[in-house]
């Protein structure tokens, strides 16, 4: 004990002790969040697993991939389709995982044209797979095996591949809507039409319709989009920016018009035909979604499961009912098997044409954070 | 043993008063102390450091002027609209409804057995080009074939009005519900006309509902985000929309945290104003 402690001192810690105390142990005792990171956990008969809407295939209520999973396996799956945008998510996450404490999770997806997959991992927010338990991870394309944020695959496997491109309403639009430009002109369009909050989709579309590189971005180029969309909002053009929910307001007629991800839309036009989506006249953008294991996650019941979305005739099921592509070798064959017509899918299996259109963000772009308080001024926040 | 009675008497006011300082103290007073505390914080998400930074609230009052003024002014039409809307409503109720009174309250109440979420979702269909609302109004050619309600300030301010209504409606509802009737036959003994009556006495009498239906609506209202994000956009982002903003995606807590206390603030300079204004009487009848 120190003899000089004085009052002052004595209070402070005192009220220190009770500050740090109180707070974030409620929160830990509120949370719920599993025991933190360290040895990966025991295999479990439930997954939590929490991602995107419209990403997982579907047949009436039933969701065949996770009950045949649960069939060969004995493990639930607790799908939650509670994620709406990359930055939310880690905003979510974050306060907990930073304390070394779970979010309650197993697995959770996070894009590639974010900074976000790069921060799990060089935070230490998620776990090591367990590749013992994965070994169809040989199934894993050439292309999609050493991303930047993770070199050597060790910390996630793509989960699904989409598009971004633009989606209309036939009814509203009167036609197709084919460029960024007619989108963001077009007086028919009007006040009905939408773009993604995610920086990366719906910069990238407007960077390359000004015949920008969106692989490798210029100041002048990052400010000339910037401007290109701030005045289709202070035209009247734009009306807001959206995360998913753009899909049902534009099948309700709200919107005419919208920045919007490949898959969703196909989902929805399925019983839906005034629904359309094509990739812009001037290119389009392509991105990845990645499955990770957060801390406090079970690493053995998280790669069990991989492994067995890395089954050529489980991922083209998943691939089929969500209309995104998958990162699994022998893909098309499975595909072919289950629907002989699945090869004529364009946005599970692009043509060369398409993949010719499509370009990737520049990772440099995605974590500036100029650009980022740029783009949150644009969104009015 | 009188001694021992006596003592304990006096502490009972603070045995009373314990828990409620207590909860205060944890959930209010701790929390406001690390926002204080987060608020003059400098660097980004993981490298917070304290610095006493108070620049963050000079740039958040330059950064989000209008989006503060918008707030207020949003808060402050809603409030007006529940007024003026509820008080003959209630007026009515505690009047003339005789049996009916418990029935039309709970109906007043009952939007709020349904989460708020879902209410201001409802509000999407209501408002929506093909809903009934705007069918009718481009009908009768107060809409043009193109003009709509959703997304605008209208419909964000409408929102925020229905929303809080029942904390306008309820505390006026108390306050006429008290009035004697005699008092109204008394006036008019003194041949007092209807309206003189009314504003004389009914008024008067009212006025502590009034003030207290207006804080309770104006107050929360100022802070909401909800019916700004859904009914909205980024024309009508609301102070609320860039604190959830910058706590919850941009991580940015300093500005968020400084933000907060701004909108305290101002909130707070606007109630002394208005108890000064109509007199802290009226607060507490």
């Amino acid at each position: 004990m120190n003899p000089t402690m004085t009052r002052r001192s004595l209070l402070r810690c005192g009220a220190g002790g009770v500050a740090v105390l109180s707070l974030p142990g409620l929160l830990a005792a509120c949370g719920g969040g599993g025991d933190g990171g360290g040895d990966g956990g025991e295999l479990k008969d439930v997954l939590e697993f929490e991602n995107w809407p419209y990403y997982m295939d579907t047949k009436g209520k039933t969701h065949p991939t996770r009950d045949q999973f649960k069939a060969e396996t004995g493990i639930t799956v607790n799908y939650y389709e509670t994620i709406s945008g990359n930055e939310e998510t880690f905003a979510k996450y974050a306060p907990s995982l930073s304390q070394g404490n779970g979010i309650g999770r197993d697995i959770f997806v996070a894009t590639d044209n974010s900074q976000f997959p790069g921060l799990y991992v060089s935070e230490g927010y998620v776990q090591k797979l367990d590749l013992d338990l994965i070994p169809n991870i040989d199934n894993l394309i050439p292309t999609q095996g050493n991303p930047g944020f993770d070199p050597d695959r060790e910390y996630s496997l793509p989960w699904l591949t989409g598009m971004d491109g633009i989606a209309w309403n036939e009814e509203l639009s009167g036609g197709p809507v084919t460029s960024i430009e007619q989108l963001f002109t077009d007086p028919k369009l009007k006040g009905k039409v939408t773009i993604l909050g995610e920086m990366a989709d719906s910069v990238g579309l407007v960077l390359l319709d000004s015949g920008d590189d969106p692989t490798n971005v210029t100041d002048e180029a990052f400010d000339r989009a910037i401007k290109t969309i701030e005045d289709a909002f202070d035209s009247g053009q734009i009306l807001k920016a959206t995360s998913q929910d753009y899909a049902p307001a534009l099948l309700r007629g709200d919107f005419a018009a919208s920045i919007a991800w490949s898959g969703d839309v196909a989902q929805l036009a399925a019983e839906n035909p005034k629904l359309k989506w094509a990739i812009p006249d001037k290119g389009g953008i392509i991105w990845t979604d990645n499955m990770f294991i957060p801390l406090g996650g079970s690493v053995p019941t998280a790669s069990t499961y991989m492994n067995y979305v890395y089954d050529p005739k489980v991922s083209a099921q998943i691939a089929l009912g969500t209309s995104y592509s998958s990162s699994v070798k022998g893909v098309r064959e499975a595909a072919l098997e289950i629907d002989p017509d699945a090869a004529s899918n364009e946005l599970v299996f692009p043509t060369d044409e398409m993949l010719a259109q499509l370009h990737p963000n520049d990772p440099k772009m995605v974590s500036n954070a100029d650009y980022i308080t740029t783009w949150q001024a644009v969104l009015g926040r | 043993m009188g001694t021992f009675f006596h003592r304990r008497r006096r502490l009972t006011p603070y045995l009373l008063l314990a828990p409620g300082l207590l909860w205060l103290g944890f959930f209010f007073l701790i929390p406001l102390g690390f926002l204080g505390y987060q608020s003059l914080e400098s660097g980004s998400y993981g490298n917070f450091e304290f610095t006493w930074e108070f620049s963050n609230f000079s740039n958040a009052l330059t950064d989000y002027r209008e989006q503060l003024f918008r707030s207020f002014l949003y808060a402050g039409i809603a409030t007006l609209a529940c007024l003026v809307l509820g008080y003959p409503m209630v007026y009515w109720i505690a009047f003339q409804a005789g049996p009916w009174r418990n029935f039309f309250l709970l109906v007043i109440v009952a939007p709020f057995f349904v989460t708020y979420l879902v209410r201001t979702l409802a509000w999407l269909n209501i408002l929506a080009d093909e809903g009934p609302v705007v069918g009718f109004l481009r009908d009768v050619h107060l809409l043009g074939a193109d003009e709509g309600l959703i997304y605008t300030t209208f419909a964000v301010v409408s929102g925020i009005a229905y929303n809080f209504f029942p904390f306008m409606a309820l505390p006026l509802y108390v306050s006429l519900e008290q009035i004697d009737p005699r008092m109204l036959e008394a006036a008019k003994d003194l041949y007092a006309s209807s309206t003189q009556a009314f504003l004389r006495v009914t008024l008067p009498l009212s006025a502590p509902g009034i003030v207290a239906g207006t804080l309770l609506t104006f107050i929360p209202a100022a802070g909401d985000f909800i019916n700004a994000a859904l009914l909205g956009t980024p024309n009508q982002s609301m102070i609320g929309n860039v604190i959830q903003a910058k706590f919850l995606t941009s991580l940015d807590y300093p500005t968020a945290a400084s933000l907060s206390f701004v909108l305290m603030a101002s909130i707070l300079v606007a109630l002394l104003v208005y108890a000064r204004a109509v007199g802290t009487e009226k607060l507490t009848g």
